[in-house]
């Protein structure tokens, strides 16, 4: 929702309901998964989004560093969301700032409220994702790749957690914006949803909608939500296929 | 940081095949791991690559902005180099400030792109004493395998070759243009393991270490930069010896630079 001072607003939506890149209303940017790209972290996942391109590690569960965070009874998960500095157009400034602690906090509880974390007493589950490229969405595609890299590094979930933003994009509501959508749109709505009982445990919105768009909205974000549900397995089971050659005693 | 633990076993092991003139994954005592150049990987950057050295990965951007010069150099651009250890890449970083270590990765890449004259800085000024383009080398360590330096100087030198200066996007001039690279700096470094002295170490490698020295060269045949690490300790005659070695392989990783991708 960013003001970009005096740029000229471009055309966002065509008369026969094209959208800027010609997708449909209801159609996502494409999105490839891979699973396990890094050998340091216990888990990893690789998401290119649209022009997005995301990178998440996890690593444990392990000693809980700064000890006082500790829960006797679960394990914590700690997320740390980080932008690189040369992600976007004007360069950002490396370091924590207010937007990149707020992202990690709604990212780890949406991803607490799915991980068994009682398997795991006394320990830390931590989560970093890094964006290398941003083009609007990236907490969505942070969470998948967290998601799918948790489920790589062997951590039982109640479920995958797929996430997708939808917006208002000249009075109409499109699933998944990218940055001009973003920039110019009406209204900002990222959710992620547990598929297995259909309930969000993310959920944002900045703008202006009626009870009815946003009924539509959750609607729309819900299905997107499904679609990227069956990218984050395939690419799981890409990852661990087994090979003719193992498969042979 | 939290300090990596190393089973005494593993370090024997390493220590015992080096003595043999072995290492633990096959390579020859002076042999890279292999190199990945994947120039423009961000489109975001006004030049980018990702370098990948084994299992060591860093991706550098380069962002150009206008700025004021220095008063003290009225007439040349600003370049700033910053390496980011994010804890992503390996489980001994956790999230913080810089730690001495990247603070070390990103000071001796520095010294070797400041001191080859990698970019002609006064190239760089648009208005003498007023503007002038200011040059981020931002590198993001993905991936810590082992030999940072060297990673991290090669994704930086591949992405300035093919950064562009974006003058139309702030009003400098009516068209874009290539920023001009005039020497290609690479840093070799080299770790003694007992009384052998192996280049491009692995993690491990570097834990077992009794010393590492790094050499940068250009392609002229000038060292441009050296350090030397952690604890342990090299004679006169070793420091030529790994000179020697730097400028050889500074060659071969040069032309991987120029070719791009490989």
């Amino acid at each position: 929702m960013g003001s970009v001072g005096a740029k000229e607003v471009p055309v966002l939506l065509t008369p026969d309901g094209r959208r800027i890149d010609g997708r449909r209303l209801d159609e996502l940017r494409p999105i490839q998964i891979q699973a396990g790209p890094l050998r340091q972290a216990d888990g990893s996942a690789f998401v290119e989004w649209g022009a997005n391109k995301v990178m998440a590690a996890v690593y444990g569960p392990r000693e809980v560093h700064p000890r006082h965070l500790q829960q006797n009874d679960r394990a914590v998960i700690q997320c740390k969301y980080n932008m690189a500095a040369f992600s976007v157009d004007e360069r950002k400034r490396p370091g924590l700032d207010r937007r990149s602690q707020e992202i990690s906090k709604v990212i780890g509880e949406a991803l607490q409220s799915v991980v068994f974390t009682e398997e795991y007493p006394r320990t830390s589950i931590d989560v970093y994702i890094e964006v290398l490229q941003a083009n609007a969405g990236t907490r969505c595609a942070g969470l998948v790749a967290a998601s799918v890299a948790l489920a790589d590094a062997g951590i039982p979930m109640v479920d995958l957690l797929p996430a997708v933003a939808v917006g208002k994009v000249a009075g109409a509501i499109a699933l998944d914006l990218k940055k001009e959508e973003d920039n110019f749109g009406e209204a900002d709505l990222p959710l992620a949803l547990v598929p297995q009982s259909g309930r969000l445990v993310l959920l944002q919105m900045e703008g202006h909608m009626t009870e009815e768009e946003l009924g539509r909205a959750l609607e729309l974000g819900v299905g997107g939500c499904r679609d990227i549900y069956e990218k984050m397995k395939a690419a799981l089971r890409t990852r661990y296929a087994v090979t003719p050659m193992e498969a042979t005693p | 940081m939290s300090d990596e633990v190393t089973a005494d076993i593993q370090t024997t092991h390493i220590l015992d095949l080096a003595a043999s003139g072995k290492r633990v994954d096959g390579r020859g005592l002076d042999e890279y791991r292999p190199i990945v150049l994947d120039p423009g990987f961000v489109v975001t950057a006004d030049g980018s690559a990702l370098a990948r050295v084994g299992d060591t990965t860093v991706l550098c951007g380069v962002k150009l902005e206008p700025g004021k010069p220095f008063p003290d150099t009225p007439n040349a651009g600003v370049l700033t180099t910053n390496a980011e250890l994010v804890p992503l890449s390996s489980p001994t970083f956790e999230p913080g400030p810089p730690q001495p270590g990247a603070i070390e990765v990103s000071r001796v890449v520095d010294r070797a792109i400041r001191a080859a004259e990698t970019i002609d800085l006064t190239k760089l000024c648009v208005t003498p004493a007023e503007k002038t383009w200011v040059c981020y080398v931002d590198m993001h360590v993905l991936s810590h395998g082992g030999n940072l330096i060297d990673t991290a100087l090669l994704a930086a030198v591949t992405a300035l070759s093919h950064a562009t200066l974006p003058r139309k996007r702030f009003g400098i001039a009516d068209d874009d243009q290539p920023l001009d690279v005039q020497h290609l700096p690479i840093e070799c470094t080299f770790v003694r393991l007992g009384d052998s002295i192996v280049v491009d170490p692995t993690f491990d490698e570097e834990q077992a270490a009794q010393g590492r020295l790094t050499v940068a060269t250009d392609e002229t045949g000038r060292v441009v930069a050296m350090q030397k690490g952690l604890v342990g300790a090299f004679s006169p005659d070793d420091v030529k010896s790994v000179v020697r070695r730097a400028f050889v392989h500074g060659d071969r990783l040069r032309a991987l630079v120029k070719g791009g991708r490989t």
